[in-house]
């Protein structure tokens, strides 16, 4: 093995990864556990969570604000774009201080760094899971009643659609931990950024609600739009689903996640230097 | 086989804060790398890293051109002041950072165990952890292998009550032993250690020393290790690396690198002061005005064969009387005791100096065959169980020349003791 001061801009040993799997295992099992350590609702928190923001919502956008849902029934229109928001932004949030906050054990052991956010991202993906199950849940009972919702074929592309939420979340996730080693100026603008971005993407009101214009314009370049609303689409019956939409979003991540490995992969190098 | 190779090895940190500077610092960088195709322009400058003067430039080379191999099997003791570059040597060692220049080659795996914690989560227990630091240390272990070496982990470390507890509540000692139980156990083909000993207790120093024996004796595996225990490096280690100011000083056995690196931090390699410089403590009604070994008032002196002889004198002045004799105490550079004289207390011969001008003097004989070396002095002014007058510690550094044997060859026994003993 040749330790050398500069290794070429996609020299990524995914095979190194791989052979990390045991560790990635780990990690996914410490996020896991650690996250509600020394709590007494523990794992509960997984739906409370959720639960506090949907009513929140509803009560703020929905009876304040009367905003329109599509004619969807409020709780399930909400929470539907909450919690892919919510994955999405747990895996920008738990990546982007990769580097910060496990600069004690990067000091000290040597492992391929990826291992970290990609643990990050399973892990969330689990709490997905969790609320997606009381979505379900939810989402049985307005159907019992007879709510004017029509879950359709474009189910089956969930996965995919959870796919695209992770590589953008892991892109972003990255992308921010590479720039805020050294100037921690990005910390604070990047937080900032990701509370507006919520708003910029249709989570709290339909698409449908935006007029032409450049505003939508502005909505549909944001990645996450495509990708809400499709899902929106195949468990309600109401959104906008469109392939070229999805397309874009799926090469804007592919391009962003290509971009962000490699300036991660550079940084991993050196940032215990200047961290 | 060469299991180690650093070939013009450097790095170089920036010193002071992050802020608008180096951002500065930054975009020029990048706009003379990347847009002019230059090399990187701040490699150039950069001071070499002395602690303790003020430089001219904000870079330093905490490594700087480092070229050295390690065999396999060697165990390799790595000495040198604080901020000398041990530790940086070893952060490179094990990929934790990048070199600034230079290539290293490593042939096996490597385990590391820098510094205290070595990894540790601190929410989760002992033996979450020491799953997670087998993987995460050296890759290919699985976990059956981890489960197997389980028990003897816990055992070595001896932290089995606190095995189930959340690593924050151990302290710093049951930190380092179960880090040290994990990376000894982990069989890597290189196993690089940091001063952690240190923060241990005696009984597990001694354990981990003797781990570390076994592993490199028994199965021929390297062993990089940074103290500044010498006793610890001397009895592990075959060979020995002195780092001065981030340079290579010295390369060689272990005893050869321990006494250049005590010797060169002894005070004589810096410029000579009297010896009353030394004097602590000194009683109000006690003026000490000079201090003489050998004729000189100087803090070093070299003795040769046959010039067995100390002749300490002190004059002074003193406003009380007192009862009182020379205790003198020497020791070796590592600060261990090896002889004292105090003949005030053994066989009750004391001065009585009345207020006034005083001057004493003692004609001390050391053992004929003493073995080559450099010691230092403490002395003492004492009325023997009662008080000292003065102390002057480490005033006085002797360079012994040995002695010779019978056909006038020198007699090298800085290995072997101290006194040559005769038969009768």
């Amino acid at each position: 093995m040749k330790i050398r001061p500069h290794e070429k801009l996609w020299h990524i040993d995914l095979g190194e990864i791989w052979r990390y799997r045991d560790l990635i295992e780990l990690f996914v099992r410490r996020n896991i556990v650690v996250q509600y350590k020394q709590t007494v609702l523990g794992p509960l928190w997984y739906l409370i969570q959720p639960v506090l923001t949907v009513i929140m919502n509803m009560v703020v956008f929905g009876n304040i604000a009367k905003m329109s849902t599509d004619g969807m029934p409020q709780a399930l229109f909400y929470m539907a774009g909450n919690i892919c928001w919510f994955y999405f932004s747990s895996c920008l949030n738990g990546s982007s201080n990769t580097f910060i906050a496990n600069q004690n054990m990067f000091g000290k052991v040597y492992f391929p760094r990826l291992v970290v956010p990609i643990a990050v991202v399973i892990s969330n993906l689990l709490r997905f899971v969790i609320q997606l199950g009381l979505f379900a849940a939810l989402y049985l009972y307005f159907f019992v009643k007879d709510a004017p919702i029509a879950p359709n074929w474009t189910l089956l592309l969930t996965p995919l659609l959870v796919v695209m939420l992770a590589g953008l979340g892991l892109g972003f996730g990255i992308l921010i931990s590479s720039l805020t080693t050294k100037y921690r100026d990005f910390t604070i603008l990047f937080t900032f950024i990701v509370q507006l971005w919520m708003y910029a993407t249709p989570i709290v009101y339909p698409l449908s609600m935006v007029e032409k214009g450049t505003l939508r314009t502005l909505i549909m370049a944001n990645p996450m739009t495509s990708i809400i609303e499709a899902f929106k689409y195949a468990t309600l019956g109401q959104g906008y689903f469109s392939w070229l939409a999805l397309g874009y979003s799926f090469l804007f991540m592919s391009v962003l996640l290509l971009f962000s490995v490699a300036i991660f992969n550079k940084v991993q190098r050196n940032f215990m230097d200047t961290v | 086989m060469k299991a180690i190779e650093f070939n013009h090895v450097g790095k170089q940190y920036r010193l002071g804060l992050v802020s608008t500077g180096t951002f500065k610092n930054d975009l020029s960088r990048w706009w003379a790398m990347n847009v002019l195709g230059k090399e990187d322009p701040f490699l150039k400058i950069g001071d070499t890293n002395i602690r303790s003067t003020k430089g001219e430039s904000e870079f330093v080379w905490a490594l700087k051109d480092i070229n050295f191999s390690v065999e396999q099997g060697d165990v390799v003791g790595i000495i040198g002041k604080n901020g000398a570059g041990k530790s940086t040597l070893l952060k490179l060692l094990s990929r934790v950072t990048a070199p600034t220049v230079g290539e290293i080659n490593v042939c096996g795996r490597i385990a590391s165990l820098l510094e205290v914690g070595t990894g540790f989560h601190p929410e989760m227990t002992g033996r979450e952890n020491i799953y997670m630091n087998v993987n995460g240390a050296i890759m290919g272990m699985t976990k059956a292998e981890i489960t197997r070496k389980l028990d003897e982990i816990v055992d070595f470390s001896g932290c089995e009550r606190y095995i189930d507890t959340p690593v924050k509540r151990y302290s710093s000692g049951m930190k380092v032993r179960l880090g040290f139980a994990v990376a000894a156990y982990l069989e890597p083909e290189i196993l690089v250690v940091d001063e952690v000993l240190a923060v241990g207790d005696a009984e597990f120093q001694k354990k981990a020393i003797g781990k570390m024996q076994d592993v490199s004796k028994g199965q021929g595996r390297t062993v990089l290790f940074v103290s500044h225990n010498m006793a610890a490096v001397r009895s592990l280690c075959q060979k020995g690396m002195v780092l001065r100011d981030g340079m290579t000083d010295f390369i060689g056995t272990a005893d050869e690198a321990i006494n250049h690196y005590l010797e060169s931090s002894t005070p004589q390699a810096e410029e000579q002061k009297l010896m009353t410089d030394y004097i602590t403590n000194c009683k109000s009604f006690l003026k000490i005005n000079e201090i003489q070994i050998n004729n000189t008032p100087y803090n070093s002196t070299s003795l040769a064969q046959g010039q067995e002889v100390l002749d300490v004198l002190i004059k002074g002045k003193t406003q009380e009387p007192m009862k009182c004799d020379i205790k003198l105490i020497i020791k070796k550079l590592d600060g261990t005791p090896m002889a004292c004289f105090m003949e005030g207390r053994y066989k009750g011969h004391l001065y009585d100096i009345l207020p006034g001008e005083f001057a004493i003097s003692r004609h001390i004989r050391l053992p004929k065959y003493m073995a080559d070396g450099v010691y230092t002095i403490d002395m003492f002014l004492c009325e023997p169980n009662r008080q000292h007058f003065f102390q002057a510690p480490n005033c006085q550094t002797i360079r012994i020349e040995g002695f010779y044997d019978q056909y006038a060859h020198p007699i090298k026994l800085s290995k072997e003791g101290f006194i040559g003993l005769k038969s009768v």
